[in-house]
C-alpha cells in the first residue's frame, strides 16, 4: 500500500506539486493520469525516494519515505522514467545486480531471473548484451529489475511511452496478473484509453495537485459525462496535454 | 559495505568488457612508456654519437688555401670535404642539412698566418639544431684551438719564451657525477609517465559511473535501491582505485623489463629496477591512487554528460603531472613540505628506488601520509554529494 499525504515540492520559484495526498491499495492498479506537466513524475519520484519532498510525508507499507527510507525502498519495485540499463551487461545479468543490490543471496538472483525470464518472455535475449536492444526489450528487462526482489509495492512512471501495440498489450496483461496476486500497482500516464482500460483507480492530477481521485465509474457519475474521455476533460478544466 | 563491494565488482566486470576503459588501463601504460623511453635513449645516443670521437665529415671551402690545417683536422677525426660553395650556397647547404658544418678558409689566410697575425676563418653551423649542430660546431672549434695553440707555441719558442707563460691558471675538472645521476632525466620522466599512465587508467570509469550512469538514464533507477547513496558512490570510486593500480603494475613493469633489456650501463648510465624496486616503486605510488580516483570521480560527477566529462578530465590529469615535468627545470628539491604534495612526494621516493637509494621512512610516511589522508576527505566530499538531489543533473 502506497500513502502520500500534503506532499510539496518545489523548483527555484516553480511550484511542482503541492498538497497532493493520493492512496493505491493492495491488489489493486492505480493510475496518476494528468496532462504533461502535471506533477506525475516529480510525484512518483518522491515517492519511490530519488527527490526528497518539501513539505508533506508518504508511507510504503506504513514505512516512512522521509524516517526510513531504506526499509520503504526495500517495500517497493520502481520503473523510473528513463529505464537505462547498463549496456554492456546482459539483461540476466542487469537484473541480478539490482538483486545483489537489494541483498539477495547470488543463488535466489539466478532463480529470479529464470522465474521472470519467463514471466515476462525475455528467453531469447536474456544472455545478450543491452547495447542493441528495442525498446520493448528494454522495458522487459527494466521490468524484470523492478520487480527482482518480489516487491509487494510496483511504481512505473509512463511505462507504456514508445512501446508498440504489441509490448502494450502484454505489459497490461502482466500488470493484471500482478494485481490479482494481490501486488499494490501505482503508475503514470497521460493516456486516456490506456488508464481507462487497466486502472481500478484513477487519480487525476493537475496544476501539481489532485483533482479528483476514484473508480473509473464513479468519476463519470462525478462529472455527470457519458463517456470518460469527457469527465476527464471536464476534471481538468482544459484537454491540453493529454492525449 | 556489502553493497559497496556489489557496486564494486559490478563497475570492474562491467568495465572490462568496454574497449576504452580497457585501453586506457591496460594498454596505454605498457606500450607508450617502454615506446617513451626508448625514443628517449634513441635521443641521447645521438647526443652521445657526436661528442664521441667517431669521425664526422665538414664541407671545407678553398681547401687548398690551408693544407695544414686540414691536415691537422683529418688526423683528428674531421674529415674535410672540398666543395666550391658561394656564400650564400654554404648557408644553404648547412640549413638543410647537406652538411653539419662548412669551414670557409678566405683569401688572406696564408698571408696573415705568415705575418703572425690573426687569420680568420668561416665557420657555418646551425646552433638551432641541438644534436648535430652544436655538438659539431664545438668539436671543430676545439680542434682548431688546438691546432692555433701549437702554433702559438712555437711562435713563442722562436723568440725565446717558454710557452707556459701563456698558461696561469689551469682549470682541472673533476666529474663527480655516477651512472645513476646521469641517468635522472630519463627516469625523471619515466617517472612522470607513470603517474600519467595511472591517472589515465582510471579515467574513463571515473565518467562511465558517474556522468555516464546519469546519461544513460541508469541512475535513478539505481538510487531506488535499499542502501546509502554514499555506499554507491564507494564502490565505483574503488572500482577506479582498482584500473589505476593495474594501469600502475602494467607500466612500472613495462618500463622496468624495458630498461633491463637496454642495459643503460652501455649509455654510461644505471637505472635499479629489478623485481624488488619494481615492487617498492609500486607500492610507494600506490597510496596517491585514492586521491586521485576522487578526484577524477568529483570532477566527472560536477558534469553533464560523458563527452563534458572527458575534456575537463583531460585537464584534471594534467594538474598532478605537469608538475613532475618541470621539476628538472626549477631544481625542486624534495623538503618536507615538498614530500607531503601528492604527485610530487611520490615522484622523489619513485627517484630514490630508482637510483638505487633507500628512501627515508618519514618521507615515506609524510607522503603516503597526506595523500591517503587528502583522498579520504575527498571521498567522504563525494559521499556527502551523493546525498543530495543535485546528482540528478
Amino acid at each position: 500500500m502506497i500513502e502520500a499525504r500534503d506532499l510539496a515540492k518545489r523548483y527555484g520559484r516553480l511550484v511542482a506539486v503541492r498538497e497532493l495526498s493520493l492512496r493505491a491499495d493492495d491488489g489493486r492498479i492505480t493510475g496518476l493520469l494528468g496532462p504533461n506537466g502535471a506533477g506525475k513524475s516529480t510525484t512518483l519520484r518522491m515517492l519511490c525516494t530519488v527527490i526528497t519532498p518539501d513539505g508533506g510525508e508518504a508511507f510504503i507499507d506504513g514505512e516512512s519515505i522521509l524516517r526510513a527510507p531504506l526499509a520503504a525502498r526495500r517495500r517497493m519495485g520502481v520503473l523510473a522514467h528513463s529505464a537505462g540499463l547498463y549496456p554492456n551487461l546482459t539483461a540476466a545479468e542487469n537484473i541480478t545486480y539490482f538483486g545483489r543490490l537489494h541483498g539477495m543471496p547470488a543463488r535466489d538472483c539466478a532463480r529470479r531471473v529464470a522465474e521472470l525470464a519467463e514471466l515476462l518472455e525475455l528467453g531469447d535475449f536474456l544472455d545478450r548484451r543491452a547495447k542493441g536492444f528495442s525498446q520493448g526489450q528494454r522495458l522487459k528487462t527494466a521490468l524484470a529489475r523492478a520487480l527482482v526482489h518480489a516487491p509487494r509495492n510496483l511504481i512505473l512512471d509512463e511505462p507504456t511511452n514508445g512501446l508498440d501495440v504489441m509490448a502494450v498489450r502484454s505489459l497490461r496483461q502482466l500488470l493484471g496478473r500482478l494485481r490479482d496476486e494481490g501486488h499494490c500497482i501505482l503508475f503514470s500516464s497521460h493516456v486516456m484509453q490506456e488508464v481507462a482500460l487497466l486502472c481500478d483507480e484513477v487519480v487525476v492530477i493537475a496544476r501539481g495537485t489532485v483533482v479528483a481521485a476514484g473508480t473509473p465509474a464513479a468519476l463519470r457519475t462525478r462529472a455527470a459525462e457519458e463517456s470518460l474521455e469527457d469527465a476527464f476533460v471536464k476534471l481538468i478544466g482544459s484537454s491540453e496535454g493529454l492525449s | 559495505m556489502r553493497g559497496i563491494l556489489t557496486v564494486f565488482v559490478k563497475e570492474f566486470l562491467e568495465n572490462l568488457r568496454d574497449r576504452r576503459t580497457l585501453l586506457a588501463a591496460l594498454v596505454l601504460g605498457p606500450i607508450f612508456g617502454p615506446l617513451l623511453l626508448a625514443g628517449l635513449l634513441q635521443f641521447m645516443m645521438q647526443r652521445g654519437e657526436a661528442s664521441l670521437d667517431k669521425p664526422i665529415k665538414i664541407a671545407v671551402v678553398h681547401a687548398e688555401r690551408a693544407p695544414n690545417l686540414l691536415l691537422y683536422l683529418a688526423a683528428r677525426g674531421i674529415e674535410p670535404v672540398a666543395e666550391t660553395l658561394d656564400e650564400a650556397e654554404a648557408r644553404k647547404a648547412v640549413l638543410a642539412k647537406r652538411h653539419a658544418a662548412v669551414l670557409w678558409i678566405p683569401e688572406e689566410f696564408a698571408a696573415r698566418l705568415a705575418e703572425a697575425r690573426p687569420a680568420p676563418v668561416r665557420l657555418y653551423t646551425d646552433a638551432s639544431d641541438e644534436i648535430r649542430g652544436r655538438e659539431v660546431s664545438r668539436r671543430v672549434q676545439r680542434v682548431i684551438d688546438g691546432y692555433a695553440q701549437e702554433i702559438s707555441r712555437s711562435r713563442l719558442l722562436l723568440r725565446g719564451i717558454d710557452p707556459l707563460v701563456t698558461l696561469p691558471i689551469v682549470v682541472q675538472p673533476v666529474d663527480v657525477s655516477t651512472p645513476a645521476s646521469r641517468a635522472s632525466m630519463l627516469l625523471g620522466i619515466m617517472s612522470y609517465f607513470v603517474i600519467f599512465a595511472m591517472l589515465a587508467g582510471g579515467m574513463y570509469l571515473a565518467i562511465d559511473s558517474t556522468a555516464g550512469e546519469r546519461e544513460r538514464g541508469s541512475l535513478e533507477a539505481l538510487l531506488t535501491m535499499p542502501l546509502p547513496r554514499a555506499h554507491l558512490i564507494y564502490g565505483k570510486i574503488l572500482a577506479t582505485c582498482a584500473y589505476m593500480f593495474i594501469a600502475l603494475v602494467l607500466t612500472v613493469t613495462a618500463c622496468a623489463l624495458t630498461l633491463q633489456v637496454t642495459r643503460l650501463e652501455e649509455f654510461g648510465m644505471s637505472a635499479s629496477l629489478g623485481p624488488g624496486e619494481t615492487l617498492a616503486t609500486i607500492l610507494l605510488v600506490a597510496p596517491l591512487i585514492p586521491l586521485a580516483a576522487a578526484l577524477l570521480t568529483a570532477v566527472a560527477s560536477y558534469t553533464r554528460s560523458f563527452r563534458e566529462a572527458q575534456s575537463y578530465l583531460s585537464f584534471v590529469i594534467a594538474v598532478p603531472t605537469l608538475p613532475l615535468a618541470f621539476i628538472g627545470l626549477i631544481g625542486l628539491s624534495p623538503s618536507p613540505l615538498v614530500m607531503a604534495v601528492p604527485s610530487l612526494g611520490q615522484h622523489f621516493l619513485m627517484m630514490n628506488i630508482l637510483r638505487g637509494e633507500l628512501p627515508q621512512l618519514t618521507e615515506v610516511a609524510l607522503s603516503a601520509g597526506t595523500s591517503l589522508a587528502l583522498g579520504a576527505m575527498l571521498v567522504w566530499f563525494i559521499g556527502k554529494r551523493y546525498e543530495r538531489e543535485a546528482i540528478l543533473g
